[in-house]
C-alpha cells in the first residue's frame, strides 16, 4: 500500500465538507474537508502501487480548475483515473451545495 | 498443528460426567450429562462424530442440523427446569471440525438451526446461568457460534491441537488470494489471524489457557485440575454482569482490541449528543 | 395490467438495490429524522487492513444512523457490501453491537428503540479473522438482550446477500425482510462445493442457487417473513410495518420443538426438491407480507 500527498495553493474558503464512493474494488472514496490557510492538501492510500505520476498528472489536473482550500483524502482500491476524476467532481458538487 | 481427530470431546465429556451415550432420543453426535461439578450439579454437552449419523455433511465432528437442534433442546430443558431455582451451570466442552456444509443443511435453514442453539445458550446466561465453554480441541467459525462463543468464560486448553478460528488455512489463503506463506507470515504479526492458541489468548476473549500435559489421555488429577478451572469460572461468571462485556474490558482486550473501545466510547458520545 | 402499464412501473421504481449502504439506511428513516453516527469523517477504520496492504474504508463498511422510524425511535446499521464483500472486522463488528447495546439501554429506560440490520455480508473478515468471529458472536447476544424489549429486523436485499456467521443474526432475528435478488444461508454455493464436492452443490448452477438460498424460497419455508420488491418505498413500508408490529410474541429461534420435529420427520437419505420442500417446512401461521 501506498501513501503518497500532494500541496497546491488555493485561496477559497470552502464551508461543507463531503464524502463520495466506497473502497470497493477499482474504486475510492473522497473525504473532503475544509482547511485553514491558502493551501489544499491531498493525502492519498492506494493499494495498487507504482503509480504516482498518474496520481500527479490526475491531481495537476483537477486543481487547474479547483481552487478550493481543503483536505481531500482519497482511500483508494485500483480506480482508473477517469473515475478518480468522477469522485473528486462528486465531492466538489456536493461540498458546493 | 494438528488435524481435527474427533476424540478430545468424548474423553472430556466421559471425564467429567462417567458417561458415553447419548441421552434417550438424541443423536449420538451430541452427548448430554449431569453430573457433579463442585459442589453442584452441572449440565455437560458436546458434539462428536457420528459416523452412522442421518445427515451425511454431518458425520465427522461436523455440528449440523440435528446437532444445532438437540443442543438448544437440551439447554432449554435446563432453563425450565430450573425457573425458580439456582441456576446449575451449563458447560459446552468444545471439539467441534466445522458447520455442516451441505445443500440438505443450507435447504432445511441450518442458519437457524445454528441461530437456535446460540439463543438457548445465550438466554441461560441471560436468565443467570454460568455458561463455560471449554475448548479442548477446535473451535470454528459456525460451529463455535453455535456451541460456545455465548458463554459468560472461555477455557482453552494451550497445546498444538487446540484452534479457534474463521476458516482453515488452506480455505482462507484461496478465499483472500494469498498463498499459505503469506497467510502464515500475516499471522505472525496480526494476532486476530493466528492459528497459534497462544496467539488467540492474547485478544483477552479467554478467561484461563490451561496446560493439559496429556489431553487425550488425562490424569485423574488433570481432571480434577481442570475441574477445579471450571469451578472458579463458574464463580467469576456468577460474580459479574449476565452479557459479554467481560471480553472487552479484559487486560488483552485494553492492549488489544484499542480500535472496538474506541468505537464504544465514540458512539456512546455521539448517541447520547442533541 | 397491460404491458405498457408494467413497463413503466418497472421503469419508474427506485431501486433499493442499486442504493450503496449509507443511502439505503437513510431511506428507511421517516424524512429528516435521521442522523448518522460515527460516519467517515470520524475515521475509525480498520487497524489490521493497512498491515496487509488493503486501503481501508473511512467507516470500516458500516453505517450507523439513529432517527425514527414509523414515528418510533430506530437505529438502522448497514453492511457496505461493496466493501470487502460486507465482511465484518472488528470495528465494523463493533458498531453494530455498540449500537445495539445503545437500542437496548434505550429501550430499558423506556424509550423503545428498535434496530434494522442491513445485511450484505459474507461473513467474518478473513483479514482480521477472529476479532470478526468474535464480534459477530458479540453481535448476537446483543441481539438477543434488544429483541426482548424492541423488534430486531433484519434486511437482506442483495447482491452480496447475508452469509457465513452473519446468517445467524438473521437467524436471531424478530423479523426477516428479503428480496428476490437477495440470498440467505450459512454456507455459500461455493464453499459447500469446495467441503463436500461438486455432487453435493454445483456452485456454477445459479438455479439451484436462487432455489435454496433466494429469498423466495426463504419465504416460502416461513424462514423470511417479508418478500419485497427492489424498490425503495416498498423496502421502507416493510420495514415500518414490522417496526409499528413490536416484539413478536414468539422468535423463529425459539421454537425449537417445532423445528426439531420437521427435522426428525425428514428423509435424509436423499436430496430434496427445494419446491416440494416448501410443503414441508411452511409455518401454521398465515403469510406475512408479499409484494
Amino acid at each position: 500500500m501506498e501513501q503518497i500527498e500532494f500541496n497546491y495553493p488555493a485561496k477559497r474558503k470552502v464551508l461543507k465538507s463531503a464524502h463520495v464512493g466506497v473502497v470497493g474494488s477499482g474504486e475510492l472514496e473522497v473525504l473532503l474537508e475544509p482547511a485553514e490557510g491558502e493551501a489544499a492538501h491531498v493525502f492519498i492510500r492506494t493499494s495498487v502501487d507504482g503509480f504516482l505520476d498518474t496520481w500527479k498528472a490526475v491531481m495537476d489536473r483537477f486543481f487547474t480548475k479547483y481552487d478550493g482550500a481543503v483536505r481531500i483524502q482519497i482511500n483508494d482500491a485500483g480506480a482508473t483515473p477517469g473515475n478518480v476524476q468522477l469522485r473528486l467532481e462528486q465531492a466538489v458538487e456536493v461540498s458546493e451545495q | 498443528m494438528s488435524e481435527y481427530t474427533g476424540v478430545r470431546g468424548t474423553v472430556w465429556f466421559h471425564a467429567f460426567t462417567g458417561q458415553s451415550s447419548p441421552m434417550q432420543g438424541d443423536p449420538k453426535s451430541v452427548l448430554i450429562g449431569d453430573a457433579s461439578l463442585g459442589n453442584e450439579y452441572a449440565r455437560f454437552l458436546c458434539v462428536v462424530p457420528d459416523p452412522h449419523g442421518r445427515f451425511p455433511c454431518a458425520r465427522h465432528g461436523e455440528v449440523g442440523l440435528e446437532e444445532a437442534f438437540t443442543l438448544a433442546t437440551r439447554v432449554r430443558e435446563v432453563i425450565e427446569h430450573d425457573k425458580n431455582t439456582i441456576k446449575r451451570p451449563i458447560i459446552a466442552i468444545v471439539d467441534v471440525k466445522s458447520q455442516a456444509y451441505g445443500r440438505r443443511e443450507e435447504t432445511a435453514g441450518i442458519f437457524l438451526a445454528a441461530a437456535s442453539a446460540a439463543d438457548a445458550y445465550g438466554l441461560a446466561r441471560l436468565a443467570g446461568h454460568p455458561v463455560v465453554a471449554l475448548v479442548v480441541g477446535h473451535a470454528l467459525s459456525g460451529a463455535f457460534l453455535t456451541h460456545g462463543y455465548q458463554a459468560n468464560r472461555i477455557l482453552a486448553f494451550d497445546d498444538d491441537s487446540v484452534m479457534i478460528h474463521a476458516m482453515h488455512k488452506e480455505a482462507a489463503a484461496r478465499v483472500t488470494r494469498r498463498s499459505v506463506d503469506e497467510l502464515e507470515k500475516f499471522a505472525k504479526e496480526i494476532a486476530p489471524m493466528s492459528y497459534d492458541i497462544q496467539e488467540y489468548a492474547k485478544l483477552g476473549l479467554l478467561y484461563r489457557l490451561l496446560h493439559v500435559e496429556n489431553p487425550e489421555k488425562p490424569s485423574q488429577q488433570e481432571i480434577r485440575n481442570v475441574q477445579n478451572e471450571l469451578v472458579a469460572a463458574i464463580a467469576d461468571a456468577r460474580s459479574g454482569p449476565v452479557d459479554l462485556r467481560n471480553r472487552l474490558e479484559s487486560t488483552g482486550a485494553r492492549e488489544m482490541r484499542k480500535a472496538s473501545i474506541l468505537v464504544r466510547t465514540k458512539l456512546e458520545a455521539q448517541w447520547l449528543e442533541k | 395490467m397491460s404491458n405498457e402499464g408494467y413497463n413503466a412501473k418497472f421503469i419508474n421504481r427506485q431501486s433499493f438495490i442499486e442504493l450503496d449502504a449509507r443511502e439505503r439506511a437513510k431511506a428507511l428513516f421517516d424524512e429528516g429524522t435521521s442522523r448518522e453516527l460515527l460516519g467517515p469523517f470520524d475515521r475509525v477504520e480498520s487497524p489490521w487492513l493497512p498491515m496487509q496492504g488493503v486501503t481501508p474504508q473511512a467507516d470500516d463498511g458500516c453505517v450507523v444512523m439513529k432517527g425514527k422510524i414509523a414515528g418510533q425511535a430506530a437505529v438502522v446499521v448497514a453492511l457496505e457490501g461493496a466493501f470487502q464483500g460486507g465482511s465484518i472486522g472488528e470495528v465494523s463488528g463493533e458498531k453494530m453491537t455498540a449500537a445495539l447495546d445503545l437500542a437496548c439501554a434505550d429501550s430499558e429506560k423506556g424509550i423503545r428503540t428498535s434496530a434494522v440490520i442491513l445485511l450484505e455480508t459474507g461473513g467474518v473478515r478473513l483479514q482480521e479473522a477472529n476479532l470478526g468471529l468474535a464480534a459477530i458472536a458479540g453481535l448476537m447476544a446483543s441481539i438477543l438482550a434488544l429483541r426482548k424489549h424492541a423488534p430486531v429486523i433484519c434486511l437482506t436485499a442483495g447482491t452480496v446477500g447475508c452469509f457465513g456467521g452473519m446468517a445467524l443474526a438473521a437467524g436471531l432475528a424478530s423479523y426477516v425482510v428479503m428480496t428476490r435478488e437477495a440470498r440467505l444461508g450459512m454456507n455459500g454455493p461455493e464453499v459447500i462445493e469446495q467441503e463436500s464436492g461438486f455432487e453435493e452443490f454445483d456452485s456454477s448452477d445459479r438455479a439451484l442457487i436462487w432455489a435454496i438460498h433466494g429469498g423466495e424460497q426463504r419465504y416460502a419455508t416461513g424462514l423470511a417473513d417479508a418478500l419485497v420488491g427492489d424498490d425503495t418505498p416498498q423496502v421502507a413500508n416493510a420495514i415500518r410495518r414490522f417496526v409499528s408490529k413490536g416484539v413478536p410474541p414468539v422468535h423463529r429461534s425459539s421454537q425449537v420443538a417445532l423445528y426439531r420435529n420437521r427435522i426428525a420427520k425428514l428423509d435424509a437419505s436423499q436430496q430434496w426438491d427445494p419446491k416440494e420442500f416448501r410443503a414441508l417446512w411452511t409455518t401454521n401461521g398465515a403469510n406475512e407480507e408479499k409484494r
